[in-house]
């Protein structure tokens, strides 16, 4: 097959098939390539945190529409992901972390994230689950929670009906820029004919960069992720503390899960191998910490998700430099929550709407290094 | 932040013959050798020890005078053994977590020998979920351990060897078994016989056990299934048909049977999950049971230091498990870098003739053992599949509708296999639902392996600590 597309987005993950769904209702004919399954990797994998506390402050003004949209996935994407709005609260227990909450809160203040510091007292009638040995808390009201192993199932459908095609289980090796446009290439050879591409590929896009002669680097995190077994309400906030180090939430259906990129072993070409039993445990003694009951519950399952970032930790998310007709989107930190606003504002801009919010231009990122 | 892992040379986990005769072989040629196990003894499930202070008599069973061997020989190798222990996670290197009666432990070692048997298949009819219903492996685990009686009126149902075992087992112990439902007729019986008649004292001893269920007038229904169990007036009310593969049920040809206690199982699928975690190749097999790591003849699989012995390595019973762990021994003290010895030599070239003639055995016996795709195709619509998820078979098919094409894709569109078991229970099932619907067993893949093999509870694993004991990393960027 190469068959002839408007656009080839490369990588379905929220980001990808965001730009994918909204390029297809502007009219465009389109076509989503994964070397895996729709929102399998990070997209899929991840904590489902829609949280500001954790995003980085430029990104907050995104972070609280792609927020909007998470809770109203029902309406523009047709199915939801189970998204639960509601306060989330950063920790701290130690006078050092105190000092990290204000000064993370007051950033995002500025940047127009609604994050007031509350005493124990009140932090306390927010979470009664809280360990009340807490010193200070964060408090947000735009925050919650989402399912995200149901995300590649409700864009699935959405595009579909928006007559996108979707091609999973094919490994781009390369693109070939040419005069009318773009060859992609798989080991076998051409898939298809583009008029533009967009790279989307999460932790692997220094690699796909790469492929149109560019050099961003892209850092690879391994987060380590814990799901309880179903127990008792014992929480009713999403929690994390002043370091970022914990994310905690419990879902309708009673499992608890606990994140905070606690690291493993991996790397973009294996994907996440091995989970380090040190790590894990300081993971859960953090929560056991941050909610006592937790002590209770039952392991159900660990797993590895894969996260990108760039050197400034901000989001590729703009033109190619240098390559007319590429266009490149994701490895923000926390991208879940932004995720679908910035696939949103893409498309627009490439239809050539007016956008609400700048892009993030991914030349600021070319040959700067990662830092250590 | 954990007490430091205690390295070993070898570490081997699961106690059952496999388990047993690989610890002991490498022990006996001088390497440091631990065996871990959940059970507070060795002896896995054929060989099952009964439970500390329960008095017993003589051992009278063929399987009590060989678990008391093998138990015997472990004791005496000078293994360390650690019993009532549950291993959660297993690390690259290998590095292997447990939760013992005395809180967490660490082991590290440079080869790691899985022996962890099977798990049992039981392929989902309408009622299976009910209290009541238990499995014949679980059957035989009362029956083994305290001489139990799973129920008062006990219908026995499925295929397989378990299925006369503990029929005979009930029978003998005094209880009433109500029927025998055999999925099988006579001919599926038939086929293996000439590869069984190279143990006659296996095989003697499933005359016996058909005797005793005779002698008993049980009914026996062959080439019968399950249509479906319901409480009804305290008890269950069992309705069976004759199997139906390419026509509709008849409810013409319907029994019930009224009982308290339906025992079932439809075979045995090796436990994979220790493998699948540690990134093994696996290949379908399914006269061996379903999913199987790939290995060679020492059980070495595609992992280096990694073995893989007995049923968890492809069904084969527990007379091969026994040498096929002997082999795996043998190979792990070779692979250490030992020098060569005449006697391993010897003691190889007798396990591989040991191991290859009790192979034929097992392997026959497998075949009764294996999946039925038609018994699986014939799931209703409205039955549960993933007990822990109360998934149906509906909503299975409907994740495939909307795309899923492998079981991973189907588990997180329906959170089948995502419950306390992970998918020990469902995940056969699954993987051929998925195979009728995307063109194979391969196509339709396996559970990636997931921490933790077993469910442990935050408190176990985190023991006492304070705050300044968490080296929490540097904090994320601003």
């Amino acid at each position: 097959m190469s068959a002839r597309f408007d656009v080839a987005v490369i990588g379905a993950g929220v980001m990808g098939a965001t730009t994918a769904l909204f390029l297809a209702r502007g009219g465009m004919k389109v076509l989503l390539i994964d070397r895996g399954e729709l929102c399998r990797e990070a997209s899929g994998v991840n904590a489902g945190t829609l949280t500001l506390h954790m995003t980085r402050a430029a990104l907050i003004p995104y972070a609280q529409q792609g927020w909007r949209m998470w809770t109203t996935a029902e309406q523009w994407l047709g199915a939801g992901v189970d998204a639960v709005a509601t306060a989330g609260l950063s920790v701290a227990f130690t006078d050092a972390e105190v000092a990290v909450l204000e000064k993370r809160a007051a950033v995002r203040r500025e940047h127009g994230a609604d994050i007031r510091i509350v005493d124990p007292q009140r932090a306390l009638e927010v979470e009664p689950g809280l360990n009340p040995q807490v010193l200070r808390a964060a408090w947000c009201e735009t925050d919650g929670y989402a399912s995200a192993y149901l995300t590649g199932r409700a864009y699935r459908q959405a595009l579909m009906q928006s007559a996108a095609t979707i091609l999973e289980q094919r490994r781009v090796v390369g693109i070939d820029a040419g005069a009318g446009g773009f060859a992609v290439r798989d080991e076998t050879g051409s898939i298809a004919q583009a008029t533009r591409v967009v790279l989307a590929g999460g932790v692997w896009l220094g690699e796909m960069l790469a492929w149109l002669g560019v050099t961003i680097a892209v850092k690879c995190l391994i987060n380590q992720l814990i799901v309880t077994e179903r127990m008792r309400p014992v929480m009713r906030t999403v929690l994390s503390v002043a370091s970022g180090l914990l994310s905690l939430k419990q879902f309708r259906n009673g499992t608890v899960l606990i994140g905070g990129g606690w690291q493993g072993l991996g790397d973009p070409a294996r994907g996440g191998v091995e989970t380090i039993p040190d790590n894990l445990v300081g993971n859960m003694r953090l929560a056991r910490w941050t909610v006592h009951a937790l002590a209770e519950a039952r392991i159900a399952r660990i797993w590895l998700g894969l996260e990108a970032e760039t050197a400034d930790a901000l989001p590729l998310l703009g033109q190619v430099p240098g390559v007319p007709g590429a266009y490149v989107i994701g490895s923000a930190h926390s991208g879940y929550t932004s995720g679908p606003y910035l696939g949103r504002l893409l498309a627009e801009h490439m239809l050539g709407h007016e956008s609400a919010h700048p892009l993030f231009d991914p030349a600021r990122l070319v040959g700067v290094p990662l830092p250590q | 932040m954990t007490t430091a892992p205690r390295a070993l040379d070898v570490v081997v986990i699961g106690g059952g013959p496999a388990g047993i005769m690989a610890a002991v072989a490498a022990r006996r040629h001088g390497a440091s050798v631990a065996l871990l196990d959940e059970n507070p003894a060795a002896g896995g499930q054929v060989y099952r020890a009964p439970p500390p202070g329960f008095a017993r008599e003589v051992a009278t069973s063929s399987e009590q005078v060989d678990g008391d061997r093998l138990r015997a020989l472990l004791a005496a190798s000078g293994a360390m053994t650690l019993f009532a222990h549950k291993v959660w996670s297993v690390g690259f290197g290998f590095r292997i977590d447990a939760i013992g009666p005395d809180g967490p432990i660490a082991l590290t070692a440079p080869k790691l020998i899985v022996a962890t048997g099977t798990s049992e298949r039981v392929v989902p009819f309408p009622g299976w979920t009910l209290p009541g219903v238990i499995g014949l492996a679980a059957a035989t685990i009362l029956l083994k351990s305290q001489r139990m009686l799973p129920g008062r009126a006990t219908l026995v149902a499925g295929c397989g060897p378990l299925l006369v075992a503990v029929a005979a087992g009930i029978v003998k112990n005094g209880g009433r078994v109500v029927a025998v439902v055999d999925l099988d007729g006579p001919r599926d019986w038939l086929a293996p016989l000439p590869a069984l008649m190279s143990r006659p004292d296996l095989l003697a001893r499933g005359a016996r056990w058909l005797a005793a269920i005779r002698a008993a007038r049980v009914p026996v229904l062959l080439q019968h299934t399950l249509r479906g169990v319901r409480e009804e007036g305290g008890g269950l009310r069992v309705t069976v048909g004759p199997v139906s593969v390419n026509r509709m049920p008849d409810a013409r040809e319907e029994r019930t049977f009224d009982a308290d206690c339906v025992v079932v199982g439809h075979g045995l699928t090796p436990s994979t999950d220790v493998t699948r975690t540690l990134r093994a190749r696996h290949r379908y097999d399914a006269a061996r049971g379903g999913w199987i790591a790939e290995t060679d003849e020492f059980g070495r699989a595609t992992v280096p230091g990694l073995y893989v012995v007995g049923d968890g390595s492809g069904i084969a019973g527990a007379a091969a498990a026994e040498h096929h762990g002997e082999l795996a021994g043998l190979a792990a003290v070779q692979d250490l870098g030992r020098p060569p010895s005449a006697v391993r030599s010897r003691q190889t070239a007798s396990a591989r003739k040991r191991y290859d003639k009790a192979r034929r055995f097992g392997g026959a016996m497998a075949g009764l053992m294996a999946i039925r795709p038609a018994q699986v195709a014939a799931i209703a619509h409205n039955t549960i599949v993933c007990r822990c998820e109360d998934v149906t078979r509906g909503e299975i098919e409907r994740a495939i509708d909307d795309g899923a094409r492998e079981v991973n894709q189907v588990k997180a569109w329906t959170r089948c296999g995502m419950g306390p078991c992970q998918g020990r229970t469902c995940a056969d099932i699954v993987g051929e639902l998925v195979a009728q619907r995307v063109g194979g067993r391969e196509a339709a893949g396996y559970f990636t392996g997931r921490l933790p093999l077993r469910p442990v509870s935050l408190e176990a694993v985190t023991g006492d600590y304070v705050y300044a004991d968490i080296p929490i990393p540097k904090a994320a960027p601003l």
